[in-house]
């Protein structure tokens, strides 16, 4: 059984098409793995044995009947806790929502279970995916398994975590400024953001709107492109969900790389990154040459904006955002309060974290009366620009790279007392959001290597406008070549 | 000393759609608390806005009855505040760039002949949800929040501050309910609050800048608005002159007193934080969909009236009389059909006279009308034709009304009330009535034109009213060597 | 209510050299304590005194940050709201929704007959 937690996506879709194993062990098998492993690592934080098995059953009924079955049915898979799971406990992280069972579920978790995948449980995240290394969960840090005093990154540090200890062989994750992307490089994971507009966002608790996009993490780009196809698609109930034909994420998996023209960011390879993950990066880069990519320098010479004008708007529209948390028709209300501004004040005041309530304020007096203008039209225009960069850039290159993380993964409170610090984590993944663009974050090395554990590092891939298919085509091609995305922590198995 | 008081108006009217603006729950009236509230009208975590097509029409409809632009690229903006019966905390509206902007009303003030003609200009109107309700009545000491009108469409009218009279701003809204009932966008029905009218009020003396306006929200019945900006009026007058500054504020009025106070609830300082929606697109409406609305668009009043005026002769004041509602007009357009333009002014007559009147004292719509245009039509024809008279039809007026018959022509026959005009019979009839009243014949040639009146209506009194009253007139006159 | 001051320019620019950002001085703003209180006020958010220290610290930090925005010449950029440039779709105007009010109430910190209830509002 050891080999089918390390499996790829496409292996235990044969072993369960071939009937080597059933959907109810395969699902037995990791929820076994979860209660021994989760209590260290804190990467789930709802299951439901009964529910799974009762969906793996269905599966296993499904793939006997062949009926509706599809290349994933009976996969195990876990959602981040910001998609609403009919019947499951949705939380976001929240205390605010910590008693909340969703009424309805999310677009992603339709689909998926639409394709027959069986769901594990709930995933630990950043409060309202507020944050980049976990700390801010109500429910506590999740560890990365790679070393348990350092932060998995965040906000979809549940997701991250799970996949690498091999608690799930795929999970769902939301990134607004690196959510998918920072944790998958700093656990040594594949994690795809996709083109905003690719994926719906319907029952995703919405963070920042303009920004969130939701995508597959996983090991591979194979599995990320398997995960994509079944994830994406129209969604008439989102307004900015784009309407395209459907399309096939693996297509070009297996097409060579030759002539692939990779452009270098100038500004993403100057200070700031450690000279570990600059290694590791660049091995990575001359790697690429090797399967016949060439790689030609860009600017973006707006992307070191990204960061400010990133904590302008994203605060702006997560503190309108998060107005519905009002104590008033679910979600947490405070047991004492006077009258209604005092119950709503008391209930949010105690309800959300100080992190998220940082950034309610912050968005809150950037879109005061006065204000407005200076901050957050001005953020608007420079995000324009930022996508401008990009727009010209992709005139002489086909995908962007750079470092995902400007580090590998720190230690618990490294960055918690300084906010901007903790800002700066997501100095290389926030400009594409910004964009609209896609992102992904493939397993390239390690860093810290003089320490007893050395931590993961992700390489960039930054694709055009609707370019997931190429990018998991440069990014398969170099996992083909090398084995990274195969590594697994010590002792977990 | 002489004041002048500014009244502009923001009404909300609510759109003659099935579903609401973001979702698919319906809208109709009167459900069980809450179970017209949808997981997008409740504000479930992660759900989002997709916006209704009908509502966009609606907009357009009224923009081009008003004469507006209507924006090729119009914004959904978040209007950011907390209030119970606001699910989402913010409520989804349009700020910076509405739909339809610019354009106006032309209203009458006053009655009959006296009556001004006055242009308001609108500012804009915009598309928004409208909130839910808090319910009031005691939950052991707490209110209770029923989200059923959460997310119902409302397209916000707001007005120039032109209007300088109650009356005036009563004229602008009686023109606007009619307007929006006329083009089929809103059913105006003001008890159940679909067409709710806040009145912003200042005054000052001639020539000076706009005073310190407040606001009165709320207005749901014409009668409140005159009475609520009376007595605002004079209470900002008294304030004044007695040297207390107005300060900007929003009143609610009290029926029962007749009186306006402040809102203690929109006392605290509000910031809106007004943002374009992250989760709504901007709203393209092309030339083609323009032109596609404005072709299924009723003829709107002003130019009905004119034509009644062109076509039919008919006065300004009357033609404005029967182009009040689309019931009226119609009912007038109808009944015209059938009796043909030739009768216009008989038709209009008859609707504005003994219908009306009729309609009045049983406090009825003319879409209730017991009697139809056809029938009223074919009443007019009737006297038109002279098989009846004015008198004989005001009895087959009654008669239809109480349905005693399907049509004039039945009741005519049935009831034997067809006008006598055969000189013969009328002659003998004539010679009867001179031969019995010697003496009424004796006073009309010793001078008293009085005589002759009398001695018409025995004649008429012998026929029941038959007689044709020209002809009998005439072969009196004759006899008499008059 | 905001006060200015000097402040000295957060050091951000060491991470991109190259990049547009600033290594001058601005005039950033302070936030004063009543501005904290007036933000937690519109946010709904109960600070306590020492909350609000700590509060006005740190958002004073943050804004030190994204203050760097004000010396970007915009000048004729159009803002950009959306990430992609696509226009509103329309929705047929369809009821498609059926009475859930138990199922969403079944969350609800307070019902009675069928209302959310809440501390009385007052008008």
């Amino acid at each position: 059984m050891s080999d089918l937690i390390n499996a790829s996506l496409k292996e235990l879709g044969a072993a369960l098409a071939a009937k080597k194993v059933s959907a109810v062990e395969l699902a037995t098998l990791f929820l076994d793995r979860i209660d021994a492993l989760n209590p260290g690592l804190n990467a789930f934080i709802a299951l439901d044995r009964d529910r799974t098995l009762a969906q793996a059953r269905a599966a296993d009924e499904s793939l006997k009947v062949g009926a509706g079955a599809t290349a994933l049915t009976g996969i195990p898979l876990a959602h981040k806790d910001i998609f609403c799971t009919k019947g499951w406990r949705t939380s976001c992280g929240s205390r605010m929502l910590e008693n909340f069972i969703s009424p309805y579920d999310a677009h992603v978790v339709e689909k998926l279970a639409a394709a027959g995948m069986v769901t594990l449980g709930k995933l630990n995240m950043d409060e309202f995916a507020m944050g980049s290394s976990n700390e801010t969960s109500y429910f506590g840090p999740v560890k990365n398994p790679w070393d348990s005093s350092r932060v998995p990154g965040g906000s979809s540090g549940g997701s991250a975590a799970a996949i690498a200890a091999r608690l799930a062989p795929a999970a769902t994750g939301t990134d607004t400024g690196g959510s998918i992307r920072q944790p998958a490089a700093l656990c040594g994971l594949t994690g795809l953001k996709p083109t905003y507009g690719a994926v719906s966002r319907y029952g995703m608790i919405a963070f920042a709107s303009s920004l969130d996009q939701a995508g597959p993490m996983a090991k591979s780009a194979e599995d990320c492109a398997l995960l994509l196809t079944a994830m994406a698609g129209f969604d008439t109930r989102d307004s900015t969900s784009l309407e395209r034909p459907a399309e096939d994420y693996s297509r070009d998996l297996e097409k060579p790389l030759n002539g692939m023209r990779i452009g270098l960011p100038k500004e993403f390879f100057g200070e700031g990154m450690d000279a570990d993950v600059r290694a590791a990066v660049e091995a990575a880069l001359a790697e690429y040459r090797k399967l016949g990519a060439t790689t030609v320098e860009v600017s973006l010479p707006n992307s070191g904006l990204s960061v400010p004008a990133y904590y302008v708007i994203a605060p702006a529209e997560a503190s309108s955002n998060l107005s519905r948390f009002d104590g008033v028709r679910y979600g947490y209300r405070a047991p004492e309060y006077g009258d209604l501004n005092d119950m709503y004040s008391k209930s949010r005041a105690q309800g959300f974290g100080a992190e998220v309530k940082r950034r309610i304020l912050i968005g809150t007096y950037v879109l005061s009366h006065g204000y407005y203008d200076a901050y957050y039209l001005k953020a608007q225009k420079i995000r324009r620009l930022i996508a401008a960069d990009f727009q010209e850039a992709f005139k002489v290159c086909d995908v962007i790279m750079g470092p995902t993380s400007p580090s590998v993964a720190f230690a618990f409170g490294a960055k918690s007392a300084d906010p901007v610090q903790m800002y700066l984590s997501d100095i290389y993944t926030i400009s594409t959001n910004l964009a609209g663009l896609p992102g992904m974050s493939v397993p390239c090395g390690f860093g810290a290597t003089h320490l007893a554990n050395p931590m993961p590092v992700g390489l960039q891939i930054i694709g055009s406008w609707f370019g997931e298919a190429k990018m998991l085509q440069a990014a398969h091609q170099y996992q083909k070549a090398t084995d990274w995305h195969t590594r697994m922590p010590g002792g977990l198995s | 000393m002489n004041w002048e008081v500014v009244i502009g108006l923001e009404t909300h009217a609510q759109l003659q759609t099935k579903s609401k603006i973001f979702s698919g729950s319906s809208i109709a009236f009167g459900a069980e608390p809450n179970v017209q509230a949808n997981a997008v009208d409740i504000a479930l975590p992660g759900v989002l806005p997709v916006l209704n097509r009908e509502a966009v029409v609606c907009a357009i409809k009224f923009g081009l009855a008003v004469g507006a632009t209507i924006a090729p690229r119009s914004v959904f903006a978040r209007k950011n505040y907390f209030y119970p019966d606001l699910p989402k905390g913010y409520q989804i509206s349009q700020f910076e760039i509405p739909v339809v902007q610019g354009g106006g009303l032309s209203i009458r003030v006053g009655a009959g002949d006296t009556a001004t003609e006055k242009f308001v200009h609108l500012t804009r109107a915009h598309l928004e949800e409208d909130a839910g309700k808090s319910l009031h009545e005691d939950f052991h000491g707490k209110s209770g929040i029923d989200l059923n009108r959460a997310g119902t469409p409302l397209l916000e009218i707001v007005t120039e501050p032109d209007m300088r009279s109650s009356a005036e701003a009563v004229a602008y809204a009686r023109a606007l309910h009619a307007l929006v009932q006329w083009i089929g966008i809103c059913d105006g029905n003001m008890q159940e609050g679909s067409f709710r009218c806040d009145a912003n009020v200042s005054v000052r003396r001639p020539g000076e800048p706009l005073g310190t306006r407040r606001e009165i929200k709320n207005l749901n019945s014409f009668r409140f608005m005159q009475q609520a900006i009376d007595f605002e009026v004079q209470w900002q007058i008294n304030e004044i002159t007695e040297g207390r500054a107005i300060r900007q504020a929003t009143v609610l009025f009290d029926p029962d007193t007749g009186e306006t106070r402040s809102m203690r609830s929109k006392e605290d300082a509000h910031d809106y934080r007004y943002f374009p929606d992250p989760d709504l697109l901007p709203l393209e409406i092309g030339a083609d969909w323009i032109a596609e609305v404005e072709s299924g668009l009723p003829e709107l009043p002003q130019a009905m009236q004119a034509r009644f005026q062109a076509e039919y002769g008919l006065s300004a004041y009357d033609a404005a009389i029967l182009t009040a509602s689309r019931a009226m007009a119609d009912y007038y357009v109808a009944a015209v059909a059938v009796a043909g333009g030739a009768n216009g002014k008989a038709v209009a007559n008859w609707i504005m006279g003994e219908l009306a009147a009729r309609l009045n004292k049983g406090d009825m719509d003319v879409a209730a009308s017991p009697i139809s245009a056809a029938q009223l039509a074919g009443l007019i024809q009737r006297i038109a034709d002279n098989t009846i008279s004015n008198n004989i039809a005001k009895k087959v007026f009654e008669a239809l009304w109480n349905g005693e018959g399907k049509s004039a022509d039945e009741i005519i026959e049935k009831q034997g009330l067809k006008q006598i005009t055969d000189t013969g019979a009328i002659e003998a009839l004539v010679d009867e009535v001179l031969a019995a009243n010697q003496k009424s014949v004796e006073e009309f040639r010793a001078g008293k034109e009085k005589a002759f009146n009398a001695l018409v209506g025995q004649a008429m009194k012998a026929t029941k009213g038959k007689a044709n009253p020209q002809q009998v007139t005439d072969l009196l006159r004759k006899k008499l060597g008059a | 209510m905001i006060t200015y001051r000097a402040r000295r320019f957060r050091q951000q620019t060491a991470l991109f050299p190259s990049g547009s950002t600033l290594s001058t001085p601005l005039l950033a703003m302070s936030l004063s304590p009543e501005d904290i209180s007036r933000i937690a006020l519109l946010s709904r958010i109960e600070l306590s005194p020492t909350e609000l220290e700590t509060t006005r610290d740190q958002l004073n930090g943050i804004l030190g940050f994204i203050e760097q925005l004000q010396a970007v010449d915009t000048t004729g950029i159009e803002p950009m709201a959306h990430a992609v440039d696509v226009v509103q779709r329309l929705r047929p105007d369809v009821v498609t929704e059926t009475d859930r009010r138990d199922d969403f109430q079944a969350v609800a910190p307070e019902t009675e007959a069928g209302l959310y209830l809440v501390p009385r509002v007052v008008e």
